[in-house]
């Protein structure tokens, strides 16, 4: 018999869920996801790093201690599989104080106790910097994890991955908001949504910022997300100096702090601060001047020198989860509600987590006799779209001979090609973010103020809607009001 | 990889780009060939559909597509080649009389050899994010070209309620444009304590319109969800930072950001070329040739101008040195001289002379000031001028024979008080 599991929530953690259960026969699998496209809440405001699992308490925090090694393991496979764009730079936690000193100490222990591999503590100043050439020179240790890595964005690791689920079967709805879960003679029956009920044995809570109400929905009360905004630094891939690895400040209890990397792209990027805001506040993703001051003084401090400010071409804040009373992932089953599941409470490291989650939720259902048979023809595959600036002279050579619009330049900054911006049109993206985050036009110096038209121009030919209804993201964000004739009354105007 | 072989390649189809490649032409050079990224050629002209243009190269008040199609006829009715909607991605030193170009087109990679290559690639303009303007990423921020394009190529209305963060001549004609199109212009920001645009601009594009134009003031913060809500504008001191308890916050659906131009040279930066941290470009010699030998440099992608007669004019400018550069199989190696820059003096192009042809210095001083002398005190040049302001260029000629003549080693321009 068919069991049909809802999971809420399109973040790395319900589109990894959805990839481990796409695994299995006689599933029926709805990834339910209220933007229109994957990987836009909590999942955006990420680092992209896959952390290497020193960081966490065994004794605190021993649920976020056992998923992040498990989880760096498996990503490792993962982008491989799903060719997601990575690196494994390896991190260097640096100390200036015999306090810091005392901190890499016991983040080696954690390292031993959550077999995190080759972790060592560097005490000469000259092996670090050869590591890292642009480390403050008063860093006095280091404390080395080689399996820390990153991939270029978490939202297109979520594009990647949900891509595959579907491949094998998962439905996904986007644009669908979950409004109430039934619950019949204390067993999960079905999920209300905007577009309609979808009748379900088991619900997976993935929902993010909002799992919190999603889990009372269910008839569970035991956790609050509180909304934990951190802010962000990129500089042009132009600007100098960057660094080799990914640099930590010792941590503090309640963040890691401010982390110094060059993305996978090539740009340096520094952040995040750490700001609680009150509860309400889930959707705001406003930069202030003084968070990003404060990013730029204390990455200031991990490094020999910053890239001159002119250089920068972005900043951006995201809004992490941070759930209450503990600082802890909240993964379990529940005897109250038979049937729910909570994949909740994902602070970091929930991104480097989420892969070992889902492993560990097939663990849950088939802990509760949900039969998991594997397929015979699970497809654990997905192509990335052949990126142009990737390829060699030769592969861009067959590369246009095969399709022409490989050789027509749109975003310049980042050379993609129309054939890949109609690549991701004819994988789902409707919005100029939905191009960004498959191909990366716009991400550039000019953050598209090259592009944007000419990308808008192929969306609108594509989707068959008027220029000016493309949208960046949702609802709302339309690109323009009208032709541009509208505010004077012009008589031949229409929409 | 399809090989040409050419002895002019001009990267960049905007004015400079049509200026040089016909000029090249005119001047008896039959292998030239131009490479534009877009379907249509000349650059941001097209868009420019307001006058102002040609004043000075065809001595005609003109639109931006009217100058365009001027310069594009010119070389449509030569033998250059043209090459549209390809987009030059490297280029490598080979030898003096040969230099690398690799291009995609649609019709596959180019490999463009040619003895000289004249870069005219442009400018991009600042975005929000490199003039730190804090807050949330709403649709409705755009750059004054994104604008401009978006309105009068595409025939798309931004939004209803503008304010424009900058008073460079692009961000007031796009006050006007928005204006005369029905849009609200609730105002137009300046930082600086005066304008930047050009006086008959304030003039036709503000003050016709009754747009207020806020001196000393900073967008610090966007604010809106999905879409512009409003931003929030402070007015700065003297070091330009906001001051407390001056916060106004005003109701806009759009932001529209004229803030100044960046040259793009990609090209030339990673074939190597010697950087003018002051321009944001290459040093050149007054042929207008960039370190890399027989790689030129003009037009915007050189320095920001004022018009585009200036970028024409310099176009040609490369076109004539490299039409020398061939003929003389290179330029011959001399003494150089290095054009130093003196009191009050922000940037200047060229940075160095060679002493064997014509010179134009274009110049921009780092402030406004009053009653001066310009001074080149080694080349006994002097030009008493009533204003400097750091938003008009200073363009100087010089005749060769005084750089040769002169015994010195550097060139120094300065802007000193008249006594």
């Amino acid at each position: 018999m068919t069991v049909r599991i809802a999971v809420i929530g399109g973040g790395i953690v319900g589109a990894c869920i959805s990839r481990v259960l796409s695994r299995y026969e006689d599933l029926e699998i709805h990834l339910i996801e209220r933007e229109v496209d994957v990987g836009w809440g909590s999942t955006k405001a990420n680092t992209s790093l896959i952390h290497a699992g020193y960081d966490d308490d065994p004794d605190k925090y021993p649920v976020r201690a056992s998923f992040c090694a498990w989880g760096n393991r498996l990503w490792r496979r993962w982008v491989d599989e799903l060719e997601i764009r990575s690196n494994w730079p390896g991190d260097l936690v640096l100390a200036y104080t015999d306090e810091d000193i005392e901190m890499l100490k016991t983040l080696l222990r954690r390292a031993e106790r959550n077999h995190v591999p080759e972790v060592h503590i560097l005490w000469n100043r000259e092996e670090i910097r050869r590591l890292e050439p642009n480390v403050n020179p008063e860093v006095r240790a280091a404390l080395y994890a080689p399996s820390g890595g990153q991939v270029w964005h978490p939202v297109s690791a979520t594009i990647a991955v949900v891509e595959n689920a579907v491949e094998n079967g998962v439905r996904l709805h986007l644009e669908t908001e979950v409004r109430g879960i039934e619950v019949r003679n204390g067993e999960i029956s079905a999920v209300d949504t905007n577009r309609g009920r979808i009748e379900v044995d088991w619900v997976i809570n993935a929902a993010g910022l909002y799992a919190d109400e999603i889990s009372q929905m269910a008839g569970i009360d035991e956790f609050k997300i509180v909304p934990r905004r951190g802010e962000y630094y990129i500089f042009s891939r132009d600007a100098y100096p960057k660094v080799r690895r990914i640099l930590f400040p010792a941590p503090k209890p309640w963040t890691k702090g401010v982390v110094v990397t060059t993305t996978v792209d090539g740009h340096l990027m520094i952040g995040p601060n750490a700001e609680d805001l009150p509860e309400e506040e889930k959707e705001m993703r406003e930069t202030t001047v003084e968070g990003l001051e404060y990013v730029w003084n204390e990455a200031s401090k991990l490094v020999e020198k910053l890239p001159p400010r002119r250089g920068i071409i972005r900043s951006f804040a995201g809004m992490r989860i941070e759930p209450k009373p503990k600082p802890d992932f909240i993964v379990k089953a529940y005897d109250e509600v038979l049937g729910f599941i909570n994949a909740a409470g994902m602070r970091s490291p929930g991104f480097t987590s989420a892969p070992a989650i889902a492993e560990y939720i097939a663990k849950l259902l088939r802990d509760r006799d949900v039969k998991l048979v594997r397929k015979e023809k699970w497809n654990p595959f997905r192509r990335d779209i052949r990126s142009f600036r990737e390829a060699g002279w030769n592969e861009r050579e067959r590369l246009i001979e095969n399709n022409s619009l490989y050789g027509r330049i749109i975003c310049q900054c980042e050379l993609v090609t129309e054939a890949e911006i109609l690549e991701a049109i004819r994988r789902g993206a409707t919005t100029l973010d939905g191009v960004k985050f498959r191909t990366r036009a716009m991400s550039g110096d000019c953050q598209g103020s090259f592009c944007l038209h000419r990308i808008a121009e192929i969306l609108s030919r594509e989707l068959n809607i008027p220029l000016w209804k493309v949208r960046k993201s949702g609802a709302g964000s339309e690109i323009g009001v009208g032709n541009v004739a509208i505010l004077v009354g012009d008589e031949n105007e229409e929409s | 990889m399809k090989r040409v072989d050419l002895d002019i390649l001009v990267v960049g189809g905007g004015a400079t780009g049509l200026a040089a490649a016909a000029k090249a032409w005119e001047l008896g050079i039959e292998k030239v060939a131009l490479l534009d990224e877009k379907p249509i050629v000349g650059g941001v002209l097209p868009q420019c559909i307001h006058t102002g243009f040609g004043l000075h190269y065809f001595g005609e008040d003109l639109t931006g597509p009217e100058f365009s199609y001027r310069l594009e006829k010119k070389v449509l009715n030569s033998g250059v080649e043209i090459y549209r909607e390809a987009y030059g991605m490297e280029l490598r030193y080979v030898k003096v009389d040969e230099k690398v170009v690799v291009a995609s087109t649609s019709k596959g990679l180019r490999e463009f050899h040619s003895k000289c290559v004249i870069i005219a690639t442009g400018a991009r303009e600042r975005q929000r994010h490199e003039i730190g303007i804090v807050g949330s990423r709403p649709v409705g921020v755009y750059t004054a070209g994104e604008v401009q394009t978006l309105m009068d190529l595409y025939g798309v209305m931004p939004g209803r309620e503008v304010v424009i963060v900058g008073s460079g001549d692009i961000g007031l004609i796009m006050a006007r444009r928005f204006a005369m199109q029905g849009a609200e212009v609730k105002c137009v920001i300046e930082i600086l304590p005066y304008p930047s645009g050009l006086a008959r601009n304030i003039q036709q594009c503000l003050i016709d319109f009754n747009i207020p134009l806020y001196l000393s003031h900073r967008v610090v913060r966007v604010r809106g969800g999905r879409r512009v809500k409003c931003v929030e504008v402070y007015e700065v001191d003297r070091n330009l930072n906001p001051i407390p308890g001056t916060k106004k916050i005003i109701k806009c659906d759009t932001l529209v950001i004229s803030a100044g131009l960046i040259p793009r040279i990609d090209l030339l930066r990673e074939a190597g070329a010697v950087l003018d941290p002051s321009t944001k470009s290459v040093v050149v010699n007054e042929f207008l040739e960039s370190t890399i030998p027989g790689v030129f440099v003009a037009g915007n992608a050189l320095l920001i101008n004022d018009l585009v007669d200036y970028v024409a004019e310099q176009g040609e400018k490369a076109a004539e040195g490299a039409v020398k550069f061939i003929e003389g199989d290179g330029f011959p190696a001399g003494e150089i001289k290095e054009v130093v820059r003196g009191r009050n003096i922000r940037l200047v192009v060229p940075q160095r002379l060679t002493g064997l042809g014509e010179v134009t210095l274009y110049s921009r001083v780092g402030r406004h000031e009053d009653n001066v002398v310009v001074k080149i005190s080694e080349l006994n040049f002097e030009r008493t001028m009533f204003r400097v302001k750091p938003s008009t260029m200073l363009r100087v000629k010089v005749e060769s024979s005084r750089v040769k003549e002169s015994a010195s080693s550097k060139v120094t321009i300065s802007v000193e008080p008249k006594r």
